[in-house]
Parts: structure tokens; C-alpha cells; sequence
């Protein structure tokens, strides 16, 4: 049997909805197959896995905090995806908009006012953009491959976290853990309810308003689709595809620098040698998943963190290993990203023996 | 002084032979006119088959096949994603490795903390009694003369071969060469697969030969560098081993620099001392750092980088009817 391609005349709109939803489908389908392998009753995984975390208010919440660093740096992944500009780095930028962010409560313990926080999010947001121009600017300058130096600088900036909470920033009182002090209350996030969602939810929410406005209503949402479907096109109209590759990186660093200081004044309250379970690179999951649209990005990034709920699920409830959500989310990865072939193409299975057409 | 020189050389082959291997295999496939970025994650595969088969049987060339045959499953499937689906590559890359990351993670859970196989030096008779280049070149294990050799091959393969040309020639104009009647997607599934087998090489080196146990993630970005390494050789194989060795040079300098520290040996002048005393994070970020510095300084030549590019690197192809 081969497996052949027809381009459609144009992208199936249909398709285009409906690709996202084939591939948690068979996503699904994939995990009930893996539960059954290893022993495992497959309506029970399911269940434990998509389905449990979604039935009480605790952990309701606790969907909501880890959809949050994965939607904020998914929406501002879709805009380097969509400029053609391969940001990979995301992971980084998190890690040193928490450190920039974080400077304000522990270099500056008495400055406790209604200030504090806002200036640490704004500090956490300048400095995930500033490490994201970084290969951004070497890129523009220089020429060199974004996708590789932007992932070299994940390992620079987890090691420098990794210094800074056995160095400099090591809690003296802390027993000897690598750590650094408690925030102060001025420093940490306003929380909503009982549980550890804050108030980083309202401003995601925010922030993915903004962008689908951007995107679907303004110059630069145009400019910036214009220059990664055709960059020829976007110089005829002048656009500057290095403007656009700093604007990128500066808009997706920010919100990665963004997550990354909600995050440990929110969710954990200090520094430590590590402050993410790869929500930057899950995230690159997230932006494909939700089409690198923000809307989509909103519920892909709910998917996600579902998966991480669940994973931990299985392993409490069936001594699954809660590592198979990350396997997971590697397939699903796939799974869209092979699914998107339906959007420009139609695929044919033709027989060996007689061509028979079928239309997916 | 000889003697540490030696061992210090020792140590920049165990360090540079994983790289090696991975980007000799990287060089073909994108020689062929596809990246792959999911080097990393065939390569944490083939550690986690290559030390598990390793294990269960004892043997160390079951764990080498294993390794080999884990790397090509997962590059074929990269493979269907992008040559007969028309993935994005970049994209595909990239979920490849998380893909391999996380597997790799599952599948080895239990094998966290157990001792390993470690592969036996193979002495050549005669050959690895000399002095020096003797314990150097010709006591090493069988890896470490397979990415000699494979380097070789591939230099041959590439230059002095017709199928080399034909495989150079659907990189760097697939439309011309399908023209001409040779089979684009077939050449380009073949060097993917090659490609696969060398990462899952270099993966079963790390997990057999470098540190014989499984540890999460142990490939630490070496895929990566090994992706950095093939534009650093301008897409040339001996330059990728120039490159590799370099990079095995600066990776095991932080080690020795550690070492050094609080006995440094008398003829060593003093600022060496000083420099012993650089927290071990920032000697542990020189290789990620020095990639960066290379891929700035290689891309503003960019003549010579344009010269050696495989004209349709990345770019998909699917056949008119």
C-alpha cells in the first residue's frame, strides 16, 4: 500500500478545526492502547487520566496553574511560529524572567509596599525578553541558527539559577537546602480561592485577549503572518523580516519571563534549582496543539495541563509511572502535527493491487 | 607531565567520540536535504536500549545493536512525518525529541542506579604497545574506532561515490533530481535511517563506554551540539571531526579545571589557580556557551557557509502527478 498526496486548491477550513481534535483523539486512543500492554484496565487509566482530574474543585484549580505558564508562553511562541522564527528557548526565558523578577523581594527585603509586585512582574517580563533577544540579535546580526543558540541558552540559564540558589542567593537559614528565603507577602501573587490559583490567571486571560487582537486585527498581526508565509512578500511591502525576529523574540521571551516570575511568586513563594517541570518546552506542544492561535492556544494549553494532572493521577491511583504523560504529550505532538497534512492535502492509500481512492 | 597530557587526551576522545558520531550520521541526512532536530532524542533513546539490552543479556554488542535499532525506528517515524506526510521538519524535529526524552525517561526507570556494561577495550596487537599514540589510538573501545571509520566512509561515500552524488544531489535540488529519475523520497528515508543508527551509536556510547549507567536526560544537549557541529564543518565530514574533538576539548577542560582545584601542581602558573576557583555552573555552561560562539563566528562567513549548504535543507518535496 502507498500513501500518496493531493494539495488541495486551498486549505480545507474544516480540517483546520477539526485537526486538533483527531489528534487528542488518537491520542487517546494510543494511551488506552499503552494501558492495556502494560496490564492495565484502559477505561480505568482513561478515567484516572482525562477524566478524574476534572471532577473535584482542587484540582479544578490546579489545572488552571499549570495551564497558565503553558498557555503565556504558548501565545507568545505562535507569534515566533508564525513570523518563522524558531524560538526553543522558551524554557530560558522562564527561568530568567523568574530570577529578574525575583531580585526585587531578595535583594530588596524592606521595599514592601503595593508596588512590589507589579515592578517584579515588569522586572520578570524585561529580563525573559531581554534573554530572548539574545538569539534573536544573533540571528539578525550574524546569521546564526536561532533554533540551536536559543536552545543552548536553556542550559546556560538553568545552570546560572542553579549558582545563584547554592551561591549567592542560598537561604542562610535554610538548612543547607539550595534555596533561597521566602518571599515576602508584598512579593507574592494575590491568590483566588483556597487553592494555588492566583491571580496569573486574569492577567493569561488578558494577555490572550491582546494577542488575538493583535494577530486578527492589526498591522503588526499581519505583518507578522505576511512575513512567515512569504518573507519576498512581506520586503515588497515593507516590512523588515530582522525588525519582525526582534519583535518576536521580545514579545515571546516577555511572556515566558512573565510565567516564569507568576510562577515562583505565585505557585512555589522562593528560588530553587528547578522552578518548572519543561513548561517551555510543553509549551511548543501547546502553541502547535491550539494552531498557534491564541484562542486555540487557551484550550490547548488546558489540554496539556491535563495531562499532567492525569499523570500524576495514574500514578497514584495505578502505580502507573506518572512519566507516560510525558510520553504522551510527545505523541500528541506528533499526532497534530501529522494531522495538519489533512489541511493542504488530500491523502489517498492506494492499493498494490487495483488504485482505489479514499478521501480523508 | 607526559603522562597527564595522555590521560587529559584520553578523556577528550571519550568526550568528543558521542559527537562524533551523532553528527557524522546529522552531516548525511542533511547532505540529503532534511533536518532532522530530533538528533537528541534518538540519542537518549539508543543510551536507554543500548544499556537496557546491554543489561538483560550481558552483552555489550547486543546493547550496541539495540542502541543502532532504537535510533532508526525513531527516525523512521520521523521519517513517515516528514518525507510521505510532509510534516513541518523543524517542528517534527522537535517532537521527536521530546517524544524521546520522555520515552526514554519511562522505559529506563528501572534501570536508575543499576551498575552497567561497560564495553572492553580492544588492544591492537602490537600497535597499542607504542609509546604514547599507542594507549591513545589503538586501546579503545569498538565505538570509538567506528567513529574513525565511519568518518572516513562518509567522506568517501559523499565525494567519491556515485550514490554519494545522487544523495548530494537530492539535497541540493530534489525537483531536478527526481527529474532525472532518482527516487528523492527513498535516498532521503535511507539517510534519515543512517542518521538514526549514528545517534543511536553515540547514545549507546554515553550509556556503555562515557559513564556505563542510565542516568534521565544523560545526553545533556549533546544532540544538539552535534546539530551545531555539522554547520560549524560547513556540512564536511573530517571538519566534523575537527569540530567534534574541540568540543570533546572545552567539555573535558571543565573537569580537569575541577580537578586542579586545591592542588595545582607547581609548574602551572598562578592565575590557573584562580581560574580552578570559577563555581563549577559556569565551567559546566562553557560547552553550551562555546556553541553559541562558534555558530556566531561560522555564520558571518557566510560565503563559505552558503558554498557547502545543501541548497534544499528542510524544504519538503512531494512529487508532481
Amino acid at each position: 500500500m502507498r500513501i500518496e498526496l493531493i494539495r488541495r486548491a486551498e486549505q480545507s477550513r474544516r480540517m483546520a478545526l477539526l485537526s486538533p481534535v483527531i489528534a487528542v483523539g488518537l491520542t487517546v486512543v494510543f494511551s488506552a492502547a499503552v494501558f492495556l500492554i502494560s496490564g492495565v484496565d484502559p477505561l480505568a487509566g482513561l478515567y484516572q487520566l482525562f477524566i478524574a482530574p476534572l471532577t473535584d474543585a482542587w484540582s479544578l484549580s490546579e489545572l488552571v496553574v499549570k495551564a497558565v505558564p503553558l498557555v503565556l508562553i504558548g501565545v507568545g511562541l505562535a507569534v515566533c511560529y508564525l513570523s518563522n522564527n524558531w524560538n526553543i528557548g522558551a524554557e530560558g526565558q522562564f527561568t530568567i524572567g523568574a530570577i529578574t523578577g525575583s531580585m526585587i523581594p531578595l535583594l530588596l527585603p524592606d521595599f514592601q509596599t503595593p508596588f512590589t509586585l507589579p515592578l517584579m512582574l515588569v522586572a520578570g517580563i524585561l529580563g525573559g525578553a531581554a534573554y530572548g533577544l539574545i538569539p534573536g540579535l544573533l540571528k539578525t546580526r550574524f546569521g546564526a541558527n536561532e533554533i540551536l543558540t536559543s536552545l543552548m541558552l536553556v542550559y546556560v540559564a538553568t545552570l546560572f539559577l542553579d549558582w545563584l540558589v547554592r551561591g549567592p542567593w542560598r537561604d542562610p537559614m535554610g538548612y543547607g537546602f539550595p534555596q533561597t528565603e521566602r518571599f515576602n507577602s508584598a512579593a507574592r501573587m494575590i491568590m483566588l480561592g483556597d487553592g494555588r490559583m492566583s491571580v496569573s490567571a486574569l492577567v493569561t486571560l488578558v494577555v490572550v485577549a491582546l494577542m488575538a487582537v493583535m494577530l486578527a486585527k492589526t498591522l503588526k498581526g499581519f505583518e507578522i503572518k505576511v512575513l512567515g508565509a512569504s518573507p519576498r512578500a512581506g520586503a515588497f511591502a515593507g516590512f523588515s523580516a530582522k525588525k519582525m525576529t526582534l519583535f518576536a523574540f521580545a514579545i515571546s521571551g516577555g511572556l515566558a519571563g512573565l510565567a516564569g516570575i507568576m510562577e515562583v511568586s505565585g505557585v512555589i513563594g522562593k528560588l530553587q534549582p528547578s522552578i518548572s517541570p519543561g513548561y517551555g518546552f510543553a509549551a511548543i506542544i501547546v502553541a502547535f496543539l491550539g494552531r498557534l492561535n491564541p484562542v486555540g492556544i487557551l484550550i490547548a494549553g488546558l489540554v496539556l495541563a491535563l495531562t499532567y494532572l492525569g499523570g500524576e493521577g495514574i500514578q497514584v491511583a495505578l502505580g502507573v509511572s506518572k512519566r507516560m504523560s510525558t510520553v504522551l504529550q510527545g505523541v500528541l505532538l506528533f499526532f497534530v502535527l501529522a494531522c495538519d497534512t489533512l489541511i493542504l492535502y488530500r491523502v489517498r492509500f492506494i492499493s498494490s493491487s487495483r488504485k482505489a481512492g479514499a478521501h480523508a | 607531565m607526559l603522562e597527564i597530557t595522555v590521560a587529559i587526551l584520553l578523556t577528550v576522545i571519550t568526550a568528543a567520540t558521542p559527537l562524533l558520531l551523532a553528527a557524522i550520521g546529522e552531516l548525511v541526512v542533511e547532505r540529503s536535504g532534511v533536518l532532522n532536530l530530533g538528533v537528541e532524542g534518538m540519542m537518549v533513546m539508543g543510551a536507554v536500549a543500548g544499556f537496557g539490552a546491554a543489561n538483560l543479556t550481558g552483552s555489550g554488542t547486543l546493547g550496541i545493536l539495540c542502541a543502532m535499532l532504537a535510533g532508526v525506528v525513531m527516525a523512521l517515524l520521523f521519517g513517515f512525518l516528514v518525507l510521505t506526510l510532509v510534516a513541518n521538519q523543524v517542528a517534527t524535529g522537535l517532537a521527536l525529541t521530546l517524544l524521546g526524552l520522555g520515552l526514554s525517561g519511562l522505559l529506563g526507570e528501572s534501570f536508575v542506579g543499576q551498575p552497567g556494561v561497560r564495553l572492553p577495550k580492544l588492544e591492537i596487537p602490537g600497535l597499542s604497545d607504542l609509546p604514547v599514540v599507542g594507549q591513545l589510538l589503538f586501546a579503545q573501545d569498538i565505538l570509538v574506532y567506528i567513529s574513525f571509520a565511519l568518518t572516513a566512509a562518509v567522506a568517501w561515500f559523499l565525494f567519491k561515490s556515485r550514490a554519494g552524488l545522487v544523495l548530494r544531489a537530492v539535497g541540493d535540488n530534489h525537483g531536478s533530481a527526481h527529474a532525472l529519475g532518482y527516487p528523492v523520497i527513498a535516498v532521503r528515508y535511507a539517510a534519515v535511517a543512517f542518521g538514526g543508527a549514528c545517534a543511536g551509536l553515540a547514545g549507546a556510547y554515553l550509556s556503555l563506554a562515557y559513564t556505563p549507567q542510565w542516568v534521565e536526560n544523560m545526553t545533556a544537549g549533546r544532540g544538539w551540539i552535534a546539530l551545531a557541529l555539522v554547520v560549524f564543518a560547513s556540512w564536511l565530514p573530517f571538519r566534523v571531526m575537527i569540530g567534534a574533538y574541540l568540543f570533546g576539548a572545552v567539555t573535558v577542560l571543565t573537569f580537569h579545571v575541577q580537578a586542579l582545584r586545591g592542588n595545582l601542581p607547581p609548574w602551572l602558573p598562578e592565575w590557573v589557580g584562580g581560574l580552578t576557583q570559577t563555581p563549577s555552573q559556569f565551567l559546566s555552561m562553557l560547552p553550551y556557551i562555546a556553541t553559541i560562539v562558534v555558530l556566531v563566528l561560522i555564520s558571518m562567513n557566510r560565503r563559505t557557509t552558503l558554498l557547502n549548504t545543501p541548497a534544499c535543507l528542510g524544504r519538503p518535496f512531494v512529487p508532481d502527478r
